[in-house]
């Protein structure tokens, strides 16, 4: 478009590798859009990114407290980047609680951007200043760029007859209009999706747009201080091929549907709204047309209940929650096991325990799920380790779940769910289809017929003449599925079960090592989302000549069968986890080595150089 | 629902009974329930492969292993909600769910009320019999006040829910009321539920001659039952017992014993049973002896048309999917994407 033409003048841009750029002000300040804006315009750009969105539970807590600020962290380099960045290099303040709340973790020297018109005696004392922090020598070593946004969004968007309170909101508009000068962003798809937001009041999207104008045109124009221009950062070199932006909770919805579409069977989705899964309900309610129903159920148990009974009508039940409700699910996951029907729950971890930090990230339900039920109760858990990752391990969660007639549970984070990522669009046509098979021949059939190579049952669905039978909760037996309280039969069952799960690991991928030789002086293992930072971590400790791998674990329960040989080969095992020790607890116990845990349980992905200084001092005191 | 052909030739009892030992204690009025709903189904002319019973937890809900159709025996309280999972994934299947006091009023009220607001087409039979049977006999839900049982060793000091009334205050479109022993009512009781469209609940009052012998025998006995059952027939009036009658005491919106021919009152004085009318259902549900007669067979069957969950579910999957299944593939692709050709990756590099 001509109006936009300028943006990327080059010429007096300083070319920088990366940039890491933290966006904060209050809840209702529209940060999360800001952000994402952003960091589409970043992708469109060609550059690899990765994206921290970090809000409060509450929807709009009272303006102008340090509980209401919301931010969101986006890293964008000229090179491949797997985490959201340590520190930012830049940070955007709308009002006094983002200045207090974000400042200590800007990098020194950084370039913090500050909107002087939310500095009032009101905003500084609700945030906790006594003095203004702008009129001190507190802020001086950071490069400081004042501006007044308020007063210029309001000459922005004066001409356009918004009330106030509409017109102080656009805001955002203008100061990421600043950004994307200072950064060679184009504006031209944040217009197109402000035009079609607003399709319905076009003054509305009109007045957003001159306001992105002007906080562009303000950085062109106006004098900046000593030390702040404009930067390019150029494209990233990426794999050929067809790309997206794409977030854990997307890209889990199309790996459901995508998996349903190899197995050849419709998906029933029981779900009950919870954060931060509730994502994946919205995505998958407006996708039916891609062969789900989905079910907002009264409750956590009843969403679990109503997928074991579309599982039980020949559908694949899934069910996604986040922690407490995994809590609630776990007597009909149970059933589940028990009557061997495909079940996926998906379960996006947050802090816990109880209600813990709803918005925050966590890793710690992975003994909850693989453990967590009464009676032996096994089932296959799976984790996804990046926003991409979560579309292959949903297929896979179908896969198993439908090969092995097993509840699978995937277990995603709240980092996993709202982070974004640069994505190579899979082709749907390059997986392998698993098309389903259920019984209809009624010759010798009872309902625990077991496959003898994967020990799963026969699936008989209600509505196939001759296969009419009854399944349950109690235990059946092992030769006609009838209820049975016999001793040896029980036993026999539960031992069965488990060989079944157990026998998984003979239908997955041996356990790789991610980075690194295959032996060495330390192995990092890892699982889900802190894949990106323990890369990183490893790979700055390589550059510095340590003899260190990376292995990440995708596989949680059965795990690789190959894994105690893989962590055997190192001298030394480190497992950062984002929990207090539930991965490490397990490699200790099933592979009797002295594996060392990492633990960060902040509700805060790991930084990179937490892992490698980690790195560095164990095997310097070693 | 398209209904399915009934099948050819005709089932008997035999063909809907399993080759199960039934284990209810001796004398259980779950038997007679039994026999009523193993008689009813051929005479519906319904298929054994179509049909499904899913019950809960408790000695009610062992009640589809007994059946030689399809059948799942879930967990405490969550019928409804597997039955709702299962209709969605397949309405053509025809539900009837099983439950019980406990089971259904206590550890699974929550989910009773969902499946009966939303209207799922299937029928409900609620076994009502004021005490948890399996784990013997602690007081149930509608245990009256003052029940002694080895929870409630003083009396039950715990207000009870009345079924019928509950369902009715759910936005059930379909509630009646059967007694077990009296096979004739309860199969057509149980028939005019199968035929409504929407869950049809109907509440048994079920005899536990172990832990709650003769808790309804002051109604059912047959000494009794004439003059304390009300047998509810849409478009006739209430009369039951010797003469008597039922009718709105004048001025009021309560219900009145009445005698035809006693103080002036004739039998155009008494209430014509409206079973489209909820206002007068909820009144004949929370009727109790020895004042008044229990009311039993339909006591209300909405005439409004609502439609099934699982039917209106499937109609917005039709409407989503009017142009055949989506391609994921292209949804992937749609909104903001970019291509990185070959060249730019080496010149990058």
């Amino acid at each position: 478009m001509d109006t936009f033409a300028s943006t990327n003048s080059t010429s007096q841009r300083e070319l920088i590798e990366s940039v890491v750029i933290r966006f904060a002000g209050d809840s209702g300040d529209g940060m999360q859009l800001t952000g994402s804006q952003f960091s589409d315009t970043t992708a469109l750009m060609g550059n690899d990114l990765s994206t921290l969105p970090d809000f409060p539970a509450e929807i709009r807590a009272p303006a102008g407290t340090t509980f209401g600020v919301s931010g969101f962290q986006v890293h964008f380099a000229a090179h491949d980047i797997m985490t959201p960045g340590d520190a930012p290099d830049v940070l955007v303040a709308m009002n006094p609680a983002a200045l207090k709340v974000n400042l200590r973790d800007l990098k020194p020297g950084g370039l913090l951007v500050v909107n002087t018109g939310a500095f009032t005696a009101g905003n500084l004392k609700k945030a906790g200043y006594d003095k203004n922090p702008l009129d001190d020598s507190s802020l001086d070593g950071y490069r400081l760029l004042k501006i007044d946004i308020t007063k210029h969004t309001l000459q922005s968007v004066e001409s356009f007859g918004l009330g106030n309170k509409e017109a102080v909101r656009a805001k955002n508009m203008w100061t990421l209009g600043l950004m994307m000068w200072m950064f060679g962003r184009e504006r031209e798809s944040t217009a197109e999706w402000l035009r079609g937001k607003f399709a319905k009041n076009p003054a509305v999207a009109d007045a957003n747009i001159a306001a992105l104008n002007a906080g562009h045109v303000y950085g062109e124009t106006a004098e900046m201080p000593q030390g702040i221009h404009a930067y390019e950062v150029p494209k990233a070199k990426l794999q050929e091929g067809h790309y997206r932006n794409v977030t854990g909770n997307e890209a889990t919805a199309w790996g459901l549907l995508a998996g349903g579409k190899l197995a050849g069977l419709e998906l029933m989705l029981g779900s009950y709204p919870i954060t931060p899964a509730s994502t994946i309900l919205h995505y998958l309610s407006n996708l039916r047309a891609y062969g789900i129903t989905t079910f907002q159920a009264e409750d956590e148990i009843a969403a679990v209940c109503a997928a074991i009974g579309a599982s039980y009508a020949g559908a694949l039940g899934i069910t996604t929650t986040s922690g407490p409700g995994l809590a609630l699910k776990t007597e009909a996951i149970g059933l589940a096991v028990t009557t061997e029907l495909p079940l996926i729950i998906v379960d996006v971890q947050r802090g816990g325990p109880s209600t813990g930090l709803p918005t925050k990230t966590e890793q710690s339900d992975l003994l909850f799920a693989i453990y967590g039920r009464n009676g032996d109760c096994p089932l296959v858990v799976l984790a996804a380790s990046t926003p991409g990752d979560c579309f292959t391990m949903a297929i896979e969660a179908v896969r198993l779940a439908t090969k092995y007639m097993t509840p699978v549970i995937l277990l995603t984070d709240g980092f996993l769910a709202n982070s974004a990522e640069p994505w190579k669009i899979p082709d749907i046509s390059s997986f392998e289809p698993f098309p389903v098979k259920q019984r209809t021949d009624p010759v010798g059939f009872h309902p625990f017929l077991r496959d003898p190579q994967t020990l799963a049952r026969n699936w008989a669905i209600p509505g196939t003449p001759g296969l009419e039978h009854r399944i349950g909760g109690l235990e059946k037996s092992y030769d006609s599925g009838n209820i049975s309280y016999d001793p040896d039969n029980h036993h026999k069952m539960v031992k069965v079960r488990a060989a079944k799960v157990a026998g998984v690991a003979e239908d997955v991928p041996l356990q790789a090592i991610d980075q690194g030789e295959d032996s060495g002086d330390l192995l990092v293992v890892g699982w889900g989302s802190t894949f990106g930072a323990i890369s990183s971590a490893v790979l700055g400790a390589r550059k510095a000549g340590l003899k260190v791998s990376h292995a990440h674990i995708r596989y949680m329960h059965p795990m690789p069968k190959n894994l105690g040989e893989v962590l055997r080969r190192f001298k030394h095992v480190l497992v950062p986890e984002m929990n207090n020790g539930m991965l490490v607890k397990i490699l200790r116990s099933d592979f009797l080595i002295d594996a060392r845990g990492l633990n960060k349980i902040a509700g805060q992905p790991f930084k990179i150089a937490e892992i490698e200084a980690e790195i560095r001092g164990l095997l310097a005191s070693s | 629902m398209t209904p399915l052909d009934p099948p050819n030739p005709p089932l008997t009892r035999k063909d809907f009974t399993s080759d199960q030992e039934v284990r209810w204690c001796p004398g259980c009025g779950d038997y007679a329930i039994l026999a009523a709903v193993q008689r009813m189904l051929p005479e519906l002319g319904v298929r054994r492969e179509n049909t499904v019973f899913i019950s809960g937890i408790g000695c009610s809900s062992r009640f589809p292993y007994y059946m030689n159709t399809y059948g799942f025996h879930t967990i405490h309280g969550r019928a409804p909600a597997v039955a709702t999972g299962l209709k969605l994934a397949n309405p053509q299947l025809d539900v009837w769910l099983i439950t019980g006091d406990g089971d259904g009023l206590s550890i699974g009220g929550n989910h009773l009320i969902h499946v009966l607001r939303r209207n799922l087409n299937l029928q409900i039979i609620l076994f009502n019999n004021r005490i948890y049977g399996l784990t013997k006999g602690q007081y149930s839900p509608t245990s009256l006040l003052g029940k002694r049982s080895p929870s409630s060793p003083m009396g039950s000091v715990d207000n009870p829910i009345a079924p019928a009334a509950f369902a009715l205050g759910c936005g059930a479109r379909f509630v009646a009321r059967g007694v077990d022993t009296d096979a004739k009512n309860l199969i057509n009781t149980l028939k005019r539920a199968h035929e409504f469209q929407g869950t049809g609940f109907v509440e048994v009052f079920q005899n536990c001659p172990v832990f709650n012998d003769g808790a309804f025998d002051h109604f059912t006995a047959k000494d009794v039952a004439a003059q304390q059952q009300l047998h509810l027939e849409h478009g006739k009036p209430m009369r039951f017992g010797d003469g008597k009658g039922l009718r709105l005491r004048p001025g009021s919106l309560d219900i009145e014993v009445v005698t035809v021919g006693e103080n002036e009152v004739t039998e155009a004085d008494l209430l014509v049973h409206d079973e489209t009318n909820r206002s007068q259902a909820f009144l004949l549900a929370n009727l109790d002896p020895p004042t008044f007669p229990v009311a039993v067979g339909v006591l209300f069957c909405s005439d409004e048309n609502l439609v099934p969950f699982e039917v209106g579910t499937h109609e917005q999957n039709k409407q989503a999917r009017a142009r055949g299944l989506g391609d994921l593939n292209a949804l992937m692709r749609k909104g903001h994407t970019w291509k990185v050709d070959a060249d730019h990756g080496d010149e990058a590099g």
